[in-house]
């Protein structure tokens, strides 16, 4: 990212000002403080998901077209454009459907120690991915496929927010194949 | 584009606008899900026969970057779509599918706008349209600039308050038929309204537009393919979009040279205009360029109530362009003139002119 306190290239070498401007400090750089305050109101999805996640349940949506289940749910099945208003519960199990591990931290996320790993859960039900972190395992035991449960929060710290489950860790099932893992909204719900 | 020779026939063939004052339970792709869905509908075509999909929005009004790729899930962009976005009204989203339409490799296309100024404040979110280095960090609102180019049209002579309270009263009387108006009155006069103390000196509430959440949807085909589509197309005759400087100093802000090019390369008074629906979000703009696009007095002047009724930061001109076409498609008017603008005090205008068969 750049550093604004550093000025850039072409102002990092001296400013030759005019005869008539002699002694006067010149001018390296302005800053324009930008400000703005949103009132966010989320969709009625978007509310009914994080009310029941402060409760420990996860909320999905079913699409009308095939009964592809889309987790969180946004009121809408993005590959056809299409409204959606069933609701289903999820369970808080599934398999790592994909991952990254990352060297670098998270500001504001001093907890976390790194490398940590960040992986796509497709909880048991849903037909596409769910951002967490796998932990409770050694980095290098995270595979795809591998079973995860979640870990969730103490009970006096839940609340609608993204941020209930701590962590993904392994709950020793028999892995997924990885033919069959992962993604499977998009290509087909012909195979399971 | 200038009317003329050499150029495709391209009509709009379906609209779809839905304004409130507040959406308080929808997001955008909710908004946009029902929109998108009546517009193609109407003409019976899925997103599959659509050939170029084009949008307008602000991530400014939004408060999230990148906030159009969230509301591509109310188009069912897959498989993967031809698509693009303005950072603009939606009536210059149009302009570019129009543009595609020209091309000729498409022969629809689906084009929206859409905002929720609710989440946040117009006037302050419009500052930040201004230069960043002399304008913006000294933050004049989009009310006080419009104060300014009232101030200098009143005291120029060049137009009266009760010529100000008249456009105002226009738009609250055409707007009691319109479902989308969000400030109407049958009973509203002149005297009325001059007697409300003003918000932004000398402009009074009931100068400024009406602010309100929404969107607008439109579907424009080619040819014979929008013959096909319904039964009368309203062809898009002329489109032309012109800008006048950025830096307001520059400019004397009772005049807008653009909007009067605009309209004169499209051949607007070259015809009788039935309507003309014209997006100005004050009566002093409205009134600037009623004057600029030269509208004689047979033309009935926004008979949606325009802006000033419901103003959608980013749709607001595709509605005055979907609201004419609804008309001429209609059989209510044969020939219109829809305007939008954009930037600050008028600077950028676009005008086309539709036509029934």
């Amino acid at each position: 990212m750049t550093d604004p306190d550093i000025p850039p290239r072409a102002l990092a070498e001296a400013v030759v000002t005019p005869e008539a401007l002699a002694g006067l400090e010149p001018v390296r750089s302005v800053r324009t403080p930008i400000r703005l305050v949103y009132d966010f109101v989320p969709s009625a999805a978007a509310q009914a998901y994080l009310r029941a996640y402060a409760e420990k349940r996860i909320l999905g949506h079913r699409s009308p077209v095939d009964g592809a289940v889309f987790v969180p749910p946004r009121g809408v099945d993005p590959r056809h454009g299409t409204a959606i208003d069933e609701t289903v519960d999820l369970a808080d199990t599934g398999h790592v459907g994909n991952f990254c591990v990352t060297h670098l931290p998270i500001p504001g996320r001093d907890d976390l120690e790194v490398p940590y790993v960040s992986a796509w859960i497709h909880l048991d039900g849903a037909d596409i991915g769910f951002l967490g972190l796998v932990a409770g395992c050694a980095t290098e035991e995270v595979r795809i496929g591998m079973r995860v449960r979640a870990v969730w929060k103490p009970d006096e710290q839940l609340g609608p927010t993204a941020e209930n489950v701590l962590y993904w860790e392994p709950s020793g099932e028999p892995d997924v194949p990885v033919g069959r893992a992962g993604n499977r909204a998009w290509r087909g719900r012909t195979d399971g | 584009m200038a009317e003329g020779a050499g150029q495709r026939d391209v009509a709009v063939v379906s609209v779809a606008v839905r304004q409130e004052e507040a959406l308080t339970d929808e997001n955008e792709v909710q908004l946009l899900v029902d929109l998108v869905n009546r517009a193609r509908n109407a003409v019976g075509l899925s997103q599959a026969e659509i050939g170029f999909t084009c949008s307008g929005s602000s991530d400014f009004l939004a408060g999230q970057a990148f906030s159009f790729v969230q509301t591509l899930d109310a188009v069912g962009a897959f498989p993967p779509i031809s698509e693009s976005h303005v950072e603009m009204d939606g009536a210059f989203a149009l302009y570019e599918a129009w543009v595609k339409l020209q091309i000729g490799d498409v022969d629809t296309a689906l084009v929206y706008g859409y905002g929720k100024p609710s989440a946040g404040s117009v006037r302050d979110v419009l500052a930040l349209q201004l230069d960043p280095y002399y304008l913006a960090p000294l933050w004049p609102d989009a009310h006080a600039l419009a104060a300014l180019q009232a101030r200098l049209l009143l005291d120029s002579g060049t137009v009266t308050p009760e010529a100000l309270a008249e456009v105002a009263v226009r738009s609250l009387h055409n707007a009691v038929g319109n479902p989308n108006a969000v400030r109407a009155s049958a009973e509203a006069t002149p005297e009325e309204l001059l007697a409300a103390e003003p918000v932004a000196d000398p402009l009074r509430a009931s100068d400024l537009a009406q602010v309100a959440d929404g969107g607008c949807a439109v579907v424009l085909a080619a040819g014979e393919r929008a013959r096909a589509l319904c039964e009368r197309p309203a062809w898009i005759r002329g489109i032309d979009h012109r800008i006048d400087g950025h830096a307001l100093g520059t400019r004397d802000l009772t005049r807008a040279p653009s909007a009067a090019m605009a309209a004169q390369e499209v051949g607007a008074s070259s015809d009788r205009l039935d309507i003309a629906e014209i997006h100005g979000p004050t009566t002093s703009q409205e009134w600037i360029l009623q004057r600029e696009l030269g509208i004689a007095g047979g033309t009935d002047v926004n008979p949606s109530g325009g802006a000033l009724a419901a103003d959608t930061l980013m749709a607001s001109g595709l509605i005055r362009i979907a609201e004419a076409a609804a008309r001429v498609g209609a059989g209510t008017a044969d020939r219109a003139l829809a305007h939008a603008t954009s930037g600050p005090c008028l600077q950028q205008n676009l005008v086309c002119v539709l036509e029934g068969d």
